[in-house]
């Protein structure tokens, strides 16, 4: 799949010159180097601090604080997370505290637990906490210095508040002490703050994209990239996953107005126009024939034919634990079912979008980059260039759940190519904005794997859990791609079986197998990964059991949580808050769901009603939340919010089919994501936690399909073992 | 060449007339807080106020709006925008964002209309408005409390 990549990765360094340029820093100010991470070496210990500075924090004489963020934000908030963690360090004023997305840099802008510097699996905050504050911590140290230095008197005496420096009678904006700072020497003797002395971080700071994107600030996203003598692409591509181009004629679109030319690259043939509705339009007047001969032409119900014979051969272990087949012998009851999960697309409002400038001898790109140092090695790659000689400029993204964490970059090399096939043939270095349509979007492969299940569970006499077989059939995401070395084990995909294979639950005879069939239609991973699929399992099934034991559904799993007692508390808040021990109103049903994901313990607890026309009303759900020190609490229930959000909109509706290995749908209108009046009213409690931050992004969406799937079984008695839902007529 | 009003000023805009108001906004004039999402007005984020109504502009042809007043995310200021702009920045409405200047420009035009609006209200001039971030408690919590500022 790697197939754009024709070097292996390399870190990357920008040089300082073109990150001063970059970011608009160079009318000068404090620029701040944070901690230098643990995985920096002597040498660069050692180097000079021109060398060592890790630019994460940037106060110009005008007192803005400027904090470099290394993630994309695409709504999750991280942003505002990474200045939160500085402002607090500096006891800054929120009004003066603004982002800026960092260049692409692995060496400096790694994700700590990545390596790379990239974006995913809920790590924002994880691999940044110190980080970011240590950044802060040493701004806070070096303005306090200079201002000891300019009035004469200790450090020890000089204080911040809200983002004014004291000493006795002397007091100073950051920004009047801003350009002595930095003429000091950094630091060597910093120390971060005790939580107590915490002014921001768990409990409140603004979120720092508001205005602009209430107002329709100009240039946020990829798409709105607007630069002088810019052609706008539009490609087609094959419609089965693996087609080749045979032949095409591009009369007619040429002949369209504002179509500037048709080119050919290896992904397509590519329409340019002056404006995007002209390459739309010549991209839909190309008559093209397309060879198939090396194709994916199974569709979906033939794919799920060979999934379920799949399902009935034993897979390659991913765990095993005691003996299960033995003690589903011994079981008194054994529950058998059979679970169907469809490919997903992210649907991410903003569709696909870059835009690339290359002069033969450089290149830049404008992107929602979530893997920033694959994206920099592929554009380099295909350009024919040194990474040193490619900048990655990192824009808000409007949405991503994933999408946008390319391991093959084909987006990037897409346009790559195109920039080069235009130079190439024009010589003109000219700004080329390539866009998906909705359509392409929806179209263009690289979906949540489908996905089938099979479980035998059982309960003894007493009412223990006795046997848990579960075998998992779906293509691994990693394997063949970068991550393969640290997620594919044995052949097995963890990214398939997490949330299944690792259950913290107390399953003394459980074995986990899994099977990846070789599919030629791109996955990848969709808000939550594995544990889409798997939660979903796990949770019902535990309903099941506990109903077959006779148990109540939230005693039954705490009695099986009591080696996880953070997974154990969660539930209980939930239970506690959602009124659980009570009875529900006339009417309503509920359903429970419990998973620990990205590090973070969630508990969810849905209510639903029954419509009179048979298709159910989420009403209410009560979520708990741990995930270590909540940064910022209200962007945690945001988080919550949302990803159980998005995890409804999809058990509810959403599925990608495919026939003859062409997709069936098109858009918004035959994709079909959760609308207004199908969110319910949601409650987030966050756990008051010391504990190391975890993931907020994504632990929202796994306990939301279980939870609503037992309530409806609580309804109306049948248990919804193939999603979405609207096939079985409940939306 | 077409000529209509956007925001107040009028614009002469030499495109062809089966041109996408989207695009034209975008595009000719570079006022690129209306979205594109879907280009089938199945999403809302290309919502605008054609003479004060709402209208999705990627299903609304250049032609059609001759001589009519536009009014985007960049120009609304009326007091039901600015209670709305308010009420947003209050709950932190926007994750992405990306939909946001769609779900305003309909928001604005529901408060403007019908200033208490009930949640049953909310879900049907809402609708038509996707958020994939799942914004859609704080937009309905949002809603209530512009028209509660409104009031003040």
């Amino acid at each position: 799949m790697l197939h754009y990549l024709n070097k292996p990765l390399e870190a990357t360094k920008t040089n300082r010159r073109t990150f001063l340029k970059m970011t608009a820093m160079a009318a000068g100010g404090l620029l701040i180097g944070g901690m230098i991470s643990r995985s920096v070496g002597p040498a660069m210990a050692e180097a000079n601090m021109e060398e060592m500075v890790t630019p994460f924090v940037h106060i110009s004489p005008e007192g803005r604080v400027t904090v470099i963020v290394k993630h994309l934000d695409m709504g999750q908030g991280t942003a505002t997370g990474l200045a939160t963690l500085v402002a607090d360090e500096l006891d800054a004023a929120a009004d003066q505290v603004g982002v800026d997305f960092a260049p692409a840099d692995a060496e400096v802008y790694k994700n700590l637990i990545f390596g790379m510097q990239g974006t995913g699996g809920s790590t924002a905050i994880a691999n940044s906490f110190e980080q970011y504050r240590m950044a802060g911590a040493t701004a806070r140290t070096m303005l306090i210095n200079a201002a000891a230095e300019e009035w004469g008197v200790s450090a020890a005496d000089v204080s911040i508040e809200n983002g004014v420096l004291s000493a006795g009678d002397n007091s100073a904006t950051f920004g009047e002490l801003a350009m002595k700072a930095a003429a000091l020497e950094a630091p060597t003797d910093v120390t971060m703050k005790a939580p107590e002395d915490w002014v921001y971080i768990g409990k409140s700071f603004p979120r720092v994209d508001i205005p602009q994107k209430s107002t329709g600030a100009v240039g946020m996203f990829g798409m709105d990239v607007q630069l002088d003598d810019m052609l706008v692409a539009v490609t087609a591509r094959s419609p089965k996953f693996g087609g080749t181009l045979a032949s095409f004629d591009a009369t007619e679109a040429l002949a369209m107005d504002g179509v500037v030319d048709v080119i050919e690259i290896p992904q397509g043939v590519v329409v340019l126009a002056r404006a995007t509705w002209p390459a739309i339009q010549g991209r839909d007047a190309l008559n093209i024939e397309w060879d198939f001969s090396a194709a994916e032409s199974r569709g979906t119900d033939q794919l799920l034919e060979e999934y379920r014979a799949l399902a009935q051969q034993p897979g390659l272990t991913a765990t095993t634990n005691g003996d299960a087949e033995a003690a589903l012998t011994n079981a008194a009851q054994v529950i058998e079912a059979e679970y169907v999960f469809p490919y997903l697309n992210h649907a991410q409002m903003e569709p696909l979008d870059i835009t690339v400038l290359y002069d033969g001898t450089s290149g830049t790109f404008w992107t929602g980059s979530q893997l920033q140092t694959i994206d920099h090695n592929v554009g380099a790659s295909v350009l024919g260039l040194d990474p040193s000689q490619v900048q990655i400029n990192t824009l808000w993204a409007g949405g991503s759940f994933g999408r946008r964490a390319i391991y093959d970059s084909h987006y990037t090399a897409e346009a790559a190519a195109i920039g080069k096939a235009w130079f190439e043939k024009t010589g003109n270095a000219q700004p080329i904005k390539m866009i998906y349509t909705r359509e392409d979007d929806v179209k263009g492969g690289y979906y949540r794997p489908m996905h089938v299940h099979r479980v035998r569970a059982g309960v003894d006499a007493d009412g223990d859990i006795s046997g848990w077989q579960h075998r998992i059939v779906g293509q691994g995401i990693m394997i063949g791609t970068p991550f393969a070395a640290f997620a594919v084990q044995d052949g097995v995909d963890h990214s398939s079986v997490e949330g299944a294979a690792d259950t913290t639950y107390d399953l003394p005879d459980f074995h986990v197998d899994v099977h990846h069939p070789d599919v030629g239609i791109p996955v990848l991973w969709w808000r939550a990964v594995g544990h889409t699929h798997t939660a979903y399992v796990m949770e019902t099934m535990m309903d099941e059991l506990a109903e077959a034991a006779g148990q109540d559904q939230v005693e039954f799993r705490l009695a099986a949580l009591k080696n996880d007692p953070r997974l154990a508390g969660v539930l209980r808040l939930a239970a506690d808050k959602a009124g659980w021990s009570t009875a529900p109103a006339e009417g309503r049903y509920r359903g429970v769901a419990v998973h620990k994901s990205f590090n973070s313990y969630v508990a969810e607890i849905a209510e639903v009603s029954m419509r009179d026309d048979g298709t159910v009303k989420v009403e209410k759900v009560v979520c708990a939340i741990d995930c270590g020190v909540p940064v910022n609490p209200d962007n945690i229930a945001a988080q919550i919010e949302g990803g159980l959000g998005y995890g409804l909109s999809a058990i509810l509706r959403e599925e990608l089919t495919l026939t003859e290995g062409e997709v069936d749908q098109s858009n918004y209108y035959d994709y079909l994501p959760l609308r207004m009046a199908d969110m319910p009213e949601v409650e987030v409690h966050i756990v008051p936690s010391t504990e190391a931050p975890t993931g907020v992004g994504e632990p929202g969406t796994p306990p939301i399909g279980p939870a609503i799937a037992n309530a409806i079984y609580q309804a109306t008695g049948t248990r919804v073992r193939e999603l979405p839902m609207s096939k079985a007529g409940l939306a | 060449m077409t000529q209509f009003t956007v925001n107040g000023e009028v614009r002469d805009v030499e495109v062809a007339p089966d041109t996408p108001l989207l695009w034209v906004l975008r595009d000719e004039l570079q006022m690129t807080g209306t979205k594109f999402g879907c280009g089938v007005a199945m999403c809302g984020a290309c919502t605008v106020h054609i003479d004060g109504v709402p209208a999705r502009s990627c299903q609304t042809m250049l032609g059609d709006v001759a001589g009519a007043e536009i009014t985007t995310i960049e120009g609304v200021n009326s007091a039901a925008a600015e209670a709305i702009q308010a009420a947003w920045a209050e709950l932190n409405v926007p994750q992405c964002g990306y939909c946001q200047s769609g779900q305003i420009m309909s928001a604005t035009a529901l408060l403007a209309e019908t200033p208490k609006p009930t949640d049953a209200d909310i879900d049907a001039a809402m609708d038509g408005n996707l958020c994939r971030c799942a914004t859609y408690v704080r937009i309905r919590a949002a809603i209530h409390r512009a028209a509660d500022l409104m009031e003040a």
